[in-house]
């Protein structure tokens, strides 16, 4: 993988810190009238998730991480490890328990999410912003309540718990913002 | 947008143009004089931290290429003006630096210095704040010594501190660089003071900085009430360091050591050494009278002014369009 330059960094640009591919989110030059330059980094790990800070020389230069982003269709799990699909080639890929993480109650079969591919390998799966998915459990409510004040928690198919309107009942199928884990609306089945 | 375009705006070119002219006016009124001097030299800074651009001339009268360097500020050229009993000087101009562009910084950008015989740092501290209270209509600024400074906001003593001291303040204010111990205490000090007390001063009214370590003295004279410090300024305002100012040192000796002080740093650190400018150290023999001076990034002041988010806004073609 090519080496970058404190030059080249920008959002977005991928590089390796402490044996862990990173994305460089902000990047600041920061140089005194009459001192020495520095680059000011907001990296953000991608296995682990955690942000950071960081300062680098200007004119140093640190080794790319080859990541890539790719499209793949969630098709099922065989209890180990999570098996998605390129729906234009077809071919599968299978990420481990670690890359889904705490995404795993978001998957929906058929639902195309983004893998995140680290030397071919799946680092980090982003379910898509919106899923629509069945209550399986949650408490029956009060009748003509309709101002959804409060709320009430409903468990959903995959086994994520989400706040409802004290309308919505089980059975029904709703839609979800991954991002919040938020409820967004009813879905007319 | 296209990049032939320029990346201002008009209302932009209209602001930067009545900037300049109430600059001007403010010299005017005060007797300074405009000057032009050139912005190709043969010699150039041997700082450290600071690269010109170099560039061939090929009819020298030598009959060779000779070097020739973009200057990085009009300084050594406007005193031997003063040298030449010019008497108070300013100049607009532009000037350069070999470094990286950013959010505050343009390799080519426009500068304004100026000197005054007779003024010592504080008394030309007092006329910086009054153009920026003609320029930007701030009120008056706040005075405080790099010293008061590191402690009033990292209670640390930059004066008297050791290394140990300044690293463990670096990992206390989460500064995080690799290979730390083969900074300079000077880089070090510089790190905390950008990250951890640029944003908290100067917020309301531009901030004098005074008296920095004689070690960052560059061209300022040394305190005589304490050796430690050297009688340099600086100005911030709202995040940006607007400007940078001397106690002119006049004594030719010391400043052809600090010259070659400067050279011995950049062999250290493998960069090539720079041709020392003989014509200035020739004109601080025939005595350059006791001065202040100043430059200030109009840029950076124009950006102030109509609160632009980054250089390139008031730039009409920044180095990326070049």
């Amino acid at each position: 993988m090519a080496n970058y330059s404190t030059n080249e960094f920008k959002g977005g640009l991928k590089i390796m810190l402490d044996g862990e591919p990173c994305n460089i989110l902000e990047n600041e030059y920061v140089k005194p009238g009459k001192g020495q330059a520095f680059n000011r980094v907001k990296i953000r790990k991608l296995i682990s998730g955690k942000v950071l800070e960081k300062t680098f020389r200007s004119g140093e230069s640190v080794e790319g991480a080859d990541v890539m982003d790719t499209e793949l269709a969630y098709l099922y799990t065989d209890g180990e490890f999570y098996h998605f699909m390129n729906n234009d080639t077809f071919e599968q890929i299978a990420a481990d328990e670690k890359a889904v993480g705490e995404n795993v109650k978001w998957l929906v079969e058929n639902d195309v999410c983004t893998i995140t591919l680290w030397n071919g390998a799946p680092i980090t799966v982003t379910p898509p912003n919106f899923v629509e998915l069945e209550i399986t459990e949650t408490d029956p409510g009060l009748k003509g309540d309709t101002a959804g004040t409060g709320g009430k928690p409903a468990t959903l198919s995959t086994g994520a718990v989400v706040r409802v309107p004290l309308f919505v009942q089980t059975g029904e199928v709703i839609r979800v913002d991954t991002r919040s884990g938020e409820y967004v609306s009813r879905v007319q089945k | 947008m296209q990049p032939w375009q320029p990346t201002t705006t008009h209302s932009t070119r209209v602001a930067r143009a009545n900037l300049l002219s109430t600059i001007r006016d403010f010299f005017d009124c005060k007797h300074v004089l405009e000057v032009e001097t050139p912005i190709l030299s043969v010699g150039t800074v041997t700082d450290e931290h600071l690269e010109a651009f170099e560039t061939q001339f090929l009819f020298g009268s030598q009959g060779k290429p000779q070097s020739l360097y973009l200057q990085t500020s009009p300084e050594y050229a406007m005193k031997r003006l003063l040298c030449a009993q010019s008497g108070a000087i300013y100049q607009i101009g532009k000037a350069f630096r070999h470094e990286d562009a950013g959010r505050w910084h343009n390799p080519e950008f426009t500068m304004l210095e100026w000197y005054q015989p007779g003024y010592d740092h504080l008394a030309l501290m007092q006329e910086v704040d009054e153009l920026l209270q003609a320029v930007l209509g701030t009120e008056k600024g706040e005075w405080l010594t790099y010293q008061q400074a590191f402690i009033q906001h990292l209670a640390l003593d930059p004066l008297t501190c050791s290394n140990e001291e300044l690293n463990h303040k670096m990992q206390e204010c989460r500064i995080d660089i690799d290979d730390v111990e083969t900074l300079s205490i000077d880089s070090k000090l510089q790190l905390l003071f950008s990250y951890c007390i640029e944003p908290k001063i100067g917020n309301k009214t531009p901030c004098f900085i005074y008296h920095f370590p004689a070690s960052q003295a560059a061209l300022a004279k040394l305190s005589r009430e304490d050796s430690r410090v050297a009688e340099r300024f600086e100005v911030y305002f709202k995040g940006i360091e607007l400007a940078n100012g001397f106690h002119e040192l006049s004594e030719p000796e010391e400043q052809r050591s600090r010259f070659e002080q400067d050279n011995k740093k950049r062999a250290c650190a493998g960069l090539p050494t720079k041709p020392i400018d003989e014509n200035f150290l020739a004109a601080l023999d025939s005595g350059l009278p006791q001065c202040s001076g100043v430059a200030m990034g109009i840029d950076r002041l124009l950006m102030l002014k109509i609160d632009a988010k980054h250089i390139q806004d008031v730039i009409n073609f920044p180095v990326s369009r070049a």
